[in-house]
């Protein structure tokens, strides 16, 4: 069942797919980015607020059609955050010679919430996304000592790609 | 890489149980679809058991049943308990001592460290998905090549 709690941005696709008795999927508001922030301050350790502003004015603002910042919100009243989940995708293209494809950022689920199907509700809307931009494809990438996040997206049948990601320590 | 036979007849093993939860399985029906004799999946079987991944019951009716967590259990769990993988083997090998052989060796760390963390991202549920995927595509790919 599709709900709409408000109307999108003039510039904005149609809200992601929404799932959940007691939560949605949506795209961000104003309103929203002090809970993203909280959130990811308890899942990650590491405050930051500045980055999370930032990234609300340019994947929550501008150029809608390929930059999405979906949130997964609670419906009604409850204990647990307005904000459950969250998650920041982007349509890019030719870097690295790779053709159009979807990226996702960042995601993350309100450790309490966990196991009710958020993270997949929300990747799942993103794809939606994704394929309403016009790309059949999407990439991530994940520490390899973050199991919980390679569990996730591998569970939801993410391979291997064809790049391999290389660094330098610089003197 | 390439697993250690004992390995992967314990993955199609789980993949077997797993789907049927509610079923027993014999060794003769699991080692039938992978071409294997029983005398070998059951040296596995038992293994696996003694590891509380499947649960025997004996009599007519006897057989193995999945007892694991399909969702939680990973390849790199399964594959640990019948082989070593690279990165943990301490033995010293040829020049390891060298400067040339501490770069080799960081080279092949490398190696090791993807292996581990791609087997160790793969659960058995996953791997089902993958299954079904296979099974999907196959007939696309018996049409397309007739």
């Amino acid at each position: 069942m599709r709900k709409r709690r408000h109307s999108p941005p003039p510039d904005s696709p149609p809200e992601a797919a929404l799932q959940g008795d007691s939560w949605q999927v949506v795209r961000i508001r104003a309103g929203d980015v002090a809970d993203v922030i909280r959130l990811d301050h308890r899942v990650t350790g590491l405050a930051k607020p500045d980055y999370w502003r930032d990234m609300f004015e340019r994947y929550g603002r501008r150029r809608l059609g390929e930059r999405m910042f979906l949130v997964a919100k609670t419906v009604g009243p409850g204990t647990l955050p307005d904000v459950l989940g969250f998650i920041v995708g982007e349509v890019r293209a030719w870097e690295f010679g790779s053709a159009p494809c979807g990226w996702v950022l960042a995601l993350s689920v309100e450790p309490q919430a966990r196991l009710r199907g958020i993270g997949k509700a929300l990747l799942g809307a993103l794809a939606a996304e994704f394929k309403k931009a016009g790309v059949n494809k999407m990439r991530t990438m994940v520490a390899r000592d973050n199991q919980l996040h390679l569990l996730f997206f591998r569970s939801e049948e993410m391979m291997a790609g064809p790049y391999i990601e290389l660094e330098k320590e610089l003197d | 890489m390439k697993l250690h036979v004992s390995s992967r007849l314990a993955i199609f093993a789980l993949l077997e149980l797993a789907a049927r939860p509610e079923q027993q399985l014999s060794v003769a029906e699991i080692g039938e679809k992978y071409g294997v004799s029983s005398h070998h999946l059951a040296k596995v079987m038992h293994v696996l058991g003694r590891a509380g991944l499947v649960r025997s019951a004996r009599g007519a009716g006897g057989g193995y049943q999945f007892s694991g967590n399909a969702r939680r259990m990973t390849l790199l769990d399964v594959i640990l308990l019948f082989e070593t993988l690279e990165s943990q083997n301490h033995d010293p090998a040829v020049g390891e001592l060298s400067e040339e052989g501490h770069a080799l060796r960081e080279v092949m760390s490398e190696i090791d460290d993807i292996i581990r963390a791609t087997l160790g991202s793969i659960t058995i549920a996953t791997l089902h998905k993958l299954v079904r995927r296979q099974r999907e595509r196959r007939p696309r790919r018996t049409a397309a090549a007739s």
